[in-house]
C-alpha cells in the first residue's frame, strides 16, 4: 500500500519535472522568485530599513490578508524589545497595499495590515499611546513594478518613528 | 422585382422620417447618424466684436466645433466633413435647401445666427429633419460672451435630446486627481475640466495627498480625502469660494466620501481598529450615524437616486462583494455572485443600474448589473481600470485605467477613459497630466 503511494509520488514528479524541463527558463525565474516569496508573501531583505542594529522596519502580507507571519511576528517582537528599551520613542504603524486593488478598499486594507501590527506590539507590552496607525493604500508602492514579487514588497506595515 | 422593392423602400423612408429622425441609444449604434453641422453664421460687426473680447476669429464656427466634437464623440453621431457642404451658413439658417443637404447624405442640419448685441452674445439655431424637410427646433438665447464654450454645450444637450429622446449630457464638468512624478511618489492635485477636456483647472496645489474627489447633486462642493498635515480625513470643497472644511470628527481615518442625492449628507468610511465601517454626516446640524456595524471593511458607500438605499463593498464573506442595505443600515443583501472580487458600485442616476469593479483572473473589468445583482454585464476589460463614474444621464461611464509597468519599473501612466453603457464607443479622454479617479456632475443647465 505504502510502495504504491511513493511509486504514484514518484510519477508524479516524474511528469512534473517533463513539464519543467520543456521550459527550463521558466523554472529558474520562479527558484529567483521563489528565494524572496514564501506563498506570496516577501521573505528577502531589499526594501528592508533598520530602526536599530537587527531590528527591521517592516512586516510584509499574502494578497489581501492581515495575517501576521511566524517572520512578520518575530520583526515585531524585535521592534516591541526596541521600544521597551526606548521609552522615549513613538512610533507610525503605515499600513500599504499592492496595486491590485480598488483604491478605497485597499486604504481599508493598509488600516487593517498597521492594526494587525499594532496589536502584536501592544500584546508585547508597547501602549496604544505611543502608536499610531496610518494607511497610505496603493498611493506609495516601494517598488513600481508590476509583477508579483513587487507586489509582494509592497503589501506591507512599516514602522517609521514619530519623534 | 428588385427594382420594384427599391422603388417601395424609396418611398417607405420619406414617410418613416415624417415621424422624424430618432436614434435609438439603448443599443451599440454601429451606424452612427450622418448629420451636418453648419458654421453658426456671423455678421462681420459681431465677428470683429467678438474678436476684440475673445480672442477668436470667428466664434460662430468656434461654438460650431464645440458642438460637432461633441455630438461625435457621442458615438450616436457622425457630422459630416463641412468642405462638402454646398449651402452658406447664413443662408442655410434662413432656408435649407434640403435636396443638397440630402445629397450629401445628411439626415440632420444644425444652422445657427451669432450676434453681438448690448455686449452680450445671443445665439439662435436650428435643428432640421433633412428628409422630411422639417424644422424639428429652433432656440434662442443671450449670455455673457466668455459663456460661449457653455452655449456649444447646451445646443449639444439640446440636440441630443430632441435626436435621442433623453436629456444630453454635455454641458457638465468632470472633477478628477491630476498625477505627475514617479508611481513610487506621485504628486495628486484636484482639478476641474468640461466633459470635453477644455477649460481644466487645478484646485488644489499638490502639497498634500488627495484622492477620490466627488461632486454634490448641485456641482458646487466637492468632497474628498486629503491627507493634510499626514491624517487621511474626509474634506468638503467649495469649488467658486475655495473654502474648505473636514467633514465630521472623528477619531482615525475617514475616507471613500459621496454626497446622499439630496445633497444633505456625506456618506463615507471610518476605519478604526482594523475595521472600516460606513457613516453618514448630515451637513446642517453635523449629526452622525452609524450605518453599518461589522468587523469586516465595508467601504465605497454610494446612495440610490432616491436616497432609500444604499450599495456598498464589504469582504464579510471573506472577499470583497457587493451589498444592497436600507438606507439605515438595515436589510444587508448580498447581489455579486460571480466569480471573482466585486468593488466600488455606483448607483445609476436612473436607478435601475449598479456599475461595478471587478477583479477577476488578474484582469479588471467595469461592468454593470441589476440591483439585485442580476444581468451582469462587462463593458471592457483591461489590466488594471476601475471607479467608473455615471454620465448624468446614465448612458456613459468614466474610469481610469492604469497600464502595467516593465520590468524595469517603467511605463506607467493613468488615464481618463468613457464607454457607453452598450459596451461600444470607447475614447480616452485628454488630460494635460496622468489622471485617475473621474467623478461626473449633474447637468449644469435644465
Amino acid at each position: 500500500m505504502r510502495l504504491v503511494k511513493i511509486l504514484k509520488n514518484t510519477l508524479l514528479v516524474l511528469t512534473a519535472c517533463l513539464v519543467l524541463s520543456a521550459c527550463a527558463t521558466k523554472k529558474e525565474v520562479a527558484t529567483d522568485i521563489q528565494g524572496q516569496m514564501q506563498g506570496d508573501v516577501y521573505t528577502g531583505t531589499d526594501t528592508v530599513e533598520y530602526l536599530a542594529d537587527g531590528v527591521p522596519d517592516r512586516v510584509f502580507f499574502a494578497t489581501n490578508e492581515s495575517i501576521l507571519t511566524t517572520a512578520s511576528r518575530e520583526t515585531l517582537r524585535a521592534q516591541a524589545g526596541w521600544l521597551r528599551k526606548n521609552s522615549n520613542i513613538n512610533v507610525v504603524l503605515e499600513g500599504h497595499a499592492d496595486e491590485r486593488g480598488t483604491r478605497e478598499y485597499n486604504l481599508a486594507l493598509g488600516e487593517r495590515r498597521a492594526n494587525a501590527a499594532k496589536d502584536y506590539l501592544m500584546t508585547y507590552g508597547i501602549s496604544s499611546d505611543r502608536i499610531t496607525v496610518l494607511s497610505y493604500g496603493k498611493e506609495r508602492p516601494v517598488d513600481s513594478g508590476s509583477n508579483p514579487l513587487a507586489w509582494s514588497k509592497n503589501r506591507r506595515s512599516v514602522t517609521v518613528k514619530a519623534n | 422585382m428588385t427594382k420594384k422593392i427599391l422603388i417601395l423602400l424609396l418611398i417607405l423612408i420619406p414617410i418613416k422620417a415624417n415621424a422624424l429622425i430618432e436614434v435609438d441609444i439603448t443599443r451599440g449604434n454601429l451606424n452612427p447618424l450622418p448629420l451636418a453641422v453648419s458654421p453658426l453664421s456671423i455678421d462681420e460687426e459681431s465677428r470683429k466684436g467678438f474678436e476684440k473680447i475673445l480672442k477668436k476669429e470667428n466664434i460662430g464656427s468656434e461654438i460650431s466645433n464645440i458642438v460637432e466634437n461633441n455630438l461625435r464623440t457621442s458615438g450616436l453621431f457622425n457630422p459630416l466633413d463641412k468642405k462638402a457642404f454646398l449651402q452658406a451658413p447664413d443662408i442655410a439658417n434662413l432656408k435649407p435647401r434640403f435636396e443638397d443637404w440630402n445629397l450629401i447624405k445628411a439626415q440632420a442640419l444644425i444652422t445657427g445666427k451669432v450676434n453681438y448685441v448690448d455686449d452680450k452674445l445671443r445665439v439662435e439655431f436650428r435643428l432640421w429633419d433633412v428628409l422630411a424637410a422639417k424644422e424639428m427646433m429652433a432656440l434662442a438665447f443671450t449670455t455673457v460672451p466668455s459663456n460661449w464654450r457653455r452655449v456649444g454645450h447646451i445646443i449639444s444637450d439640446k440636440v441630443y435630446e430632441r435626436l435621442t429622446g433623453e436629456k444630453g449630457y454635455f454641458d457638465t464638468r468632470i472633477i478628477y486627481v491630476s498625477e505627475e512624478g514617479p508611481k513610487t511618489q506621485r504628486i495628486k492635485k484636484l482639478a476641474i475640466m468640461d466633459q470635453d477636456g477644455a477649460n481644466n483647472k487645478f484646485l488644489t496645489l499638490g502639497n498634500e495627498l488627495v484622492l477620490t474627489p466627488r461632486f454634490n447633486p448641485a456641482s458646487q462642493m466637492v468632497t474628498y480625502l486629503s491627507y493634510f498635515k499626514n491624517m487621511p480625513r474626509v474634506y468638503l470643497l467649495d469649488i467658486e469660494t475655495g473654502t474648505q472644511e473636514v467633514v465630521g470628527d472623528f477619531p482615525g481615518m475617514t475616507f471613500a466620501p459621496r454626497f446622499s442625492p439630496d445633497g444633505k449628507k456625506i456618506i463615507m468610511s471610518f476605519a478604526k481598529d482594523g475595521k472600516s465601517d460606513i457613516y453618514t454626516m448630515d451637513l446642517e446640524n453635523r449629526i452622525v450615524d452609524k450605518i453599518t456595524n461589522h468587523p469586516s471593511i465595508d467601504t465605497s458607500p454610494s446612495y440610490s437616486p432616491d436616497g432609500k438605499y444604499i450599495t456598498f463593498n464589504s469582504d464579510r464573506s471573506g472577499y470583497q462583494q457587493i451589498y444592497v442595505m436600507k438606507n439605515d443600515g438595515t436589510d444587508v443583501k448580498r447581489i455579486s455572485f460571480g466569480n471573482g472580487l466585486y468593488g466600488t458600485p455606483v448607483w445609476s442616476p436612473r436607478g435601475d443600474l449598479i456599475a461595478f469593479t471587478k477583479l477577476h483572473k488578474g484582469k479588471f473589468y467595469i461592468g454593470v448589473m441589476r440591483t439585485d445583482g442580476s444581468g451582469e454585464r462587462l463593458l471592457t476589460e483591461n489590466y488594471y481600470q476601475e471607479a467608473p463614474s455615471w454620465s448624468p444621464n446614465g448612458r456613459v461611464l468614466i474610469f481610469y485605467r492604469e497600464t502595467k509597468t516593465n520590468s524595469k519599473g517603467e511605463g506607467f501612466s493613468a488615464k481618463l477613459w468613457s464607454i457607453d453603457l452598450t459596451g461600444y464607443n470607447e475614447r480616452q479622454i485628454k488630460t494635460p497630466t496622468d489622471a485617475s479617479d473621474p467623478s461626473w456632475s449633474s447637468l449644469l443647465s435644465n
